[in-house]
């Protein structure tokens, strides 16, 4: 069992004592305890956090994007398209909606590629300016970030949170808690009945949802993701990134020491300590940092970011808005803690010359990987067949002689129309001479394969019997869909004629 | 548990399983030293890793012991309700055919309602529909083109069902017993009876009979033949006899070919041929669409075109 005593007792300050650096503060307990490492992680896991509120240009950048991130989880589902949802996973007829297209379970591929391009994404921001995805677009920040915005509005801001949870319970905090869950649970609901809303029409979704007539999935991926978001946003918090996430620790790993990322700039900030306005710190032989631990009461995850770039930081930014003010206030320049790399820090860089170190061979490589999986990407969908056809040769009969000494081969087209108006279907063969293809009778004039559908249709080959040696003969079998606006998709399928002996 | 003959597996299972759980309740007995709550001294393993990662020996959690027993507890009440101890079958008498069959009598209340429109229409009337068309070209697709291949024309001993000509009839009813029922139908060997020689003149006189190229001088004795040992069934015309499924021999539709040699070994050798029955595989319903769309066939009513789309290069 790993267990990681860090340095960092601020947020569970206790007596200190005189034990190793690795070790942690001794916490008070009412039970003689065997492992105090044990005991140290527990109760961080334990200890409720009360983030600061804050205010700044990344808290602003923050709120841009848990607006725009859930206008479009919220927004999606309702838009139309041709008469339909615009974005709809049909799991029970494994149809796919995406705007103008419907792909099928046999285009998985695309998703396989789309995951690529996250993670390839992800590399590069990281590689670039560390946790950026974790500090504004993960929806654990945003969920957390729009409950904790719930919290301030309903229990005020860290200070009146802490009271009122120290407080014996009374009429009021019941109210206030009450209220807090309320509006907590409606938005987890109106998340989960989104969710679901993304598998079945969400339009009809509301009716039924009135009516609570709901598939029993529906109503437990509802639940679910209700239950989750409410959980994960209003409690686990943190805890998530810190002891489940596993894009965390690999995120962490990503980093150089040319990356952008949350720095405390120990270098100008140190010695710390507390001092009066209007006396000459650097005279007196101190550092910018006022040890005002503001930096510590914004964090969401409770770190100190003066103790050095840690795996539990976030990057999102809290402490950098938080300190700015701070040093504002004391007429020093910003960005005592700031977005910048380690080895700004330690070489004095200035900001200009951390921007061109952004440009490294390990940014250019995942920028041009990149952009070539992003182009074949979207090549590939922009050109993708909306017409496909399997062949299934009959087994039973490979060929017959019929009158008029004809070969006859029977086969089965699996055809697909992946486009959503009905295509009508011609059928032709090449490869040997004077090979023709008919429709069975009782297949009637038309063929016609409906909108976003499949069908198998038998076809007939036939050929001359004199002119071919017995045995198989290679053939082609060209099927063109005709749509009604006058669109034309071409499959051509090799497969084999067989001619008895 | 038919694929384990011998009882010796069942107690190879029963002995593995039981062995295994108390291997676990074992493990967890001789454990129980680390596992209590109060240890004075956590055993430090030594191992340090990045200056400060140091690895303890620190007991299992509490709540992590409890989920252990309870796996073993389930465990028991798992062999109590299920078949899983050897060949014992468990109190709730689970199988999974049993299983398989419900699942698939969910499927078909699932597509009553599709179905339920075409209870009061006629076969004719249902053949006529396009819908219970699509539906009855899929059923005939996966349950019949495996033998009557995929355009419904057969080959080689297996009946073409396009030609207006009925081994055992072609009305909706028959059609309908055809498929529900299956049929056999059995030609019987002559080789003990008839010549060689005898039987090519019966199958000149039978190629005759179709208005095929026949050796006029054989045709003669082949009618006394045919007369002698076919009549019985075949009628005294050849047109055969629908009640006993045998063909008419003057339509010129050859089930096993029309040269002389099959037909002489078809009198010879005789044959045998079957339809399995669907009863136990298909719904009365998808009979009766799938009996319409085979009557359909050769009874269309404007359905049927010639085969369109034709093209050649």
């Amino acid at each position: 069992m790993l267990e990681t005593p860090s340095e960092d007792t601020t947020a569970n300050a206790g007596p200190a004592t005189d034990a190793p650096a690795w070790q942690p503060a001794q916490i008070s307990r009412t039970r003689p305890e065997p492992s105090p490492h044990l005991e140290k992680a527990l109760a961080d896991v334990r200890s409720k956090i009360y983030p600061r509120a804050v205010t700044g240009i990344f808290a602003r950048w923050r709120i841009i994007m848990v607006v725009l991130t859930q206008l479009i989880f919220y927004g999606l589902p309702w838009l139309q398209w041709n008469g339909r949802q615009a974005v709809l996973f049909d799991l029970g007829a494994r149809k796919f909606y995406l705007f103008g297209m419907v792909l099928w379970p046999q285009d998985v591929i695309y998703l396989a590629v789309l995951l690529v391009i996250s993670a390839f994404s992800l590399f590069l921001f990281t590689a670039i300016a560390g946790r950026l995805f974790c500090g504004y677009a993960c929806p654990q920040t945003v969920y957390t970030e729009i409950f904790m915005w719930v919290e301030r509005r309903i229990e005020g801001d860290r200070l009146a949170r802490i009271r009122l949870d120290e407080q014996p319970w009374s009429w009021r905090k019941l109210r206030i808690k009450a209220a807090k869950h309320i509006v907590w649970i409606l938005i987890a609901w109106w998340t989960g009945s989104t969710f679901i809303g993304y598998f079945s029409p969400i339009r009809e979704l509301g009716m039924d949802l009135l009516n609570l007539s709901l598939g029993p999935w529906q109503w437990f991926w509802m639940v679910f993701y209700a239950v989750a978001t409410w959980g994960n946003a209003g409690f686990l918090r943190e805890a998530v990134c810190k002891y489940m996430c596993p894009y965390a620790r690999f995120q962490s790993v990503m980093v150089d020491n040319d990356t952008m990322v949350v720095t405390y700039d120990y270098v100008r900030g140190e010695p710390r300590g507390g001092r009066s306005r209007k006396i000459d710190h650097k005279g007196a032989g101190m550092g910018d940092c006022v040890d005002c631990s503001m930096c510590v009461q914004v964090c969401p995850t409770g770190i100190d970011i003066r103790d050095g770039l840690q795996y539990m930081c976030i990057g999102c930014g809290a402490c950098v808005d938080a300190c700015d003010q701070v040093m504002d206030k004391m007429h020093y320049d910003k960005g005592l803690i700031r977005y910048t790399s380690a080895n700004a820090i330690e070489q004095d860089l200035d900001q200009s010359q951390v921007r061109k170190r952004a440009v490294r061979p390990r940014v250019l490589i995942y920028t041009a990987l990149l952009v070539a999986i992003v182009g074949v990407f979207l090549y590939a969908l922009t050109t993708r067949d909306t017409l496909r056809v399997d062949v299934i040769r009959d087994r039973g009969v490979l060929g017959r002689e019929v009158a008029g000494g004809v070969i006859e081969n029977i086969y089965r087209l699996q055809v697909m129309n992946a486009t959503e108006q009905p295509m009508q279907l011609t059928v032709s063969a090449g490869g040997l001479p004077d090979v023709s293809v008919t429709l069975p009778e009782q297949q009637g004039d038309s063929l016609t394969i409906e909108a976003a559908s499949n069908r198998l249709v038998p076809i007939v080959v036939h050929a001359p019997a004199g002119a071919l040696a017995s045995g198989l003969h290679e053939i082609e079998l060209d099927v063109i869909g005709r749509l009604e606006d006058g669109s034309v998709g071409v499959a051509t399928e090799r497969t084999t004629f067989f001619v008895p002996k | 548990m038919s694929d384990f003959i011998n009882s010796y597996w069942s107690h190879f299972i029963i002995a593995l399983a039981v062995g295994g759980l108390i291997f676990c309740l074992w493990l967890l007995y001789s454990q129980r030293g680390w596992l209590k709550s109060h240890i004075d001294q956590v055993e430090d393993t030594g191992h340090v890793w990045d200056g400060n990662l140091r690895e303890l020996n620190n007991p299992i959690p509490r709540w992590w012991v409890v989920m252990y027993i309870l796996t073993c507890v389930f465990t028991v009440g798992y062999w109590y309700l299920y078949p899983s101890l050897g060949s014992i079958q468990g109190a709730l008498g689970y199988s999974s055919a049993a299983q398989v069959k419900q699942e698939l009598d969910a499927l078909r209340e699932q597509v009553k309602p599709i179905f339920a429109r075409y209870q009061g229409m006629s076969i004719p009337e249902i053949a006529a529909d396009t819908e219970a068309r699509g539906i009855g070209q899929r059923l005939f697709l996966n349950h019949c083109a495996q033998c009557h291949s995929s355009d419904a024309r057969g080959g080689a001993g297996f009946p073409d069902l396009t030609d207006k000509d009925w081994l055992y009839g072609g009305e909706p009813e028959q059609i309908q017993t055809t498929i529900t029922k299956g049929r056999h139908g059995v030609m019987p060997a002559w080789n003990g009876q008839i010549k060689p020689d005898e039987a090519a003149d019966i199958a000149q006189y039978v190629r005759s009979l179709s208005g095929l190229a026949a050796d006029a001088l054989r045709i003669i004795p082949g009618k006394r033949g045919f007369q002698t040992y076919c009549v019985a069934c075949h009628g005294v015309d050849g047109k055969g006899n629908q009640a006993l499924g045998a063909p008419n021999l003057t339509d010129d539709v050859w089930l096993y070919g029309s040269s002389q040699a099959s037909i002489v070994d078809t009198i010879l050798n005789g044959r045998e041929n079957s339809m399995p029955a669907q009863e136990n595989i298909l719904s009365e319903d998808q009979i009766r669409i799938l009996t319409a769309w085979v009557w359909g066939l050769s009874n269309s009513s404007g359905t049927a075109g010639s085969g369109a789309a034709v093209s050649a290069r």
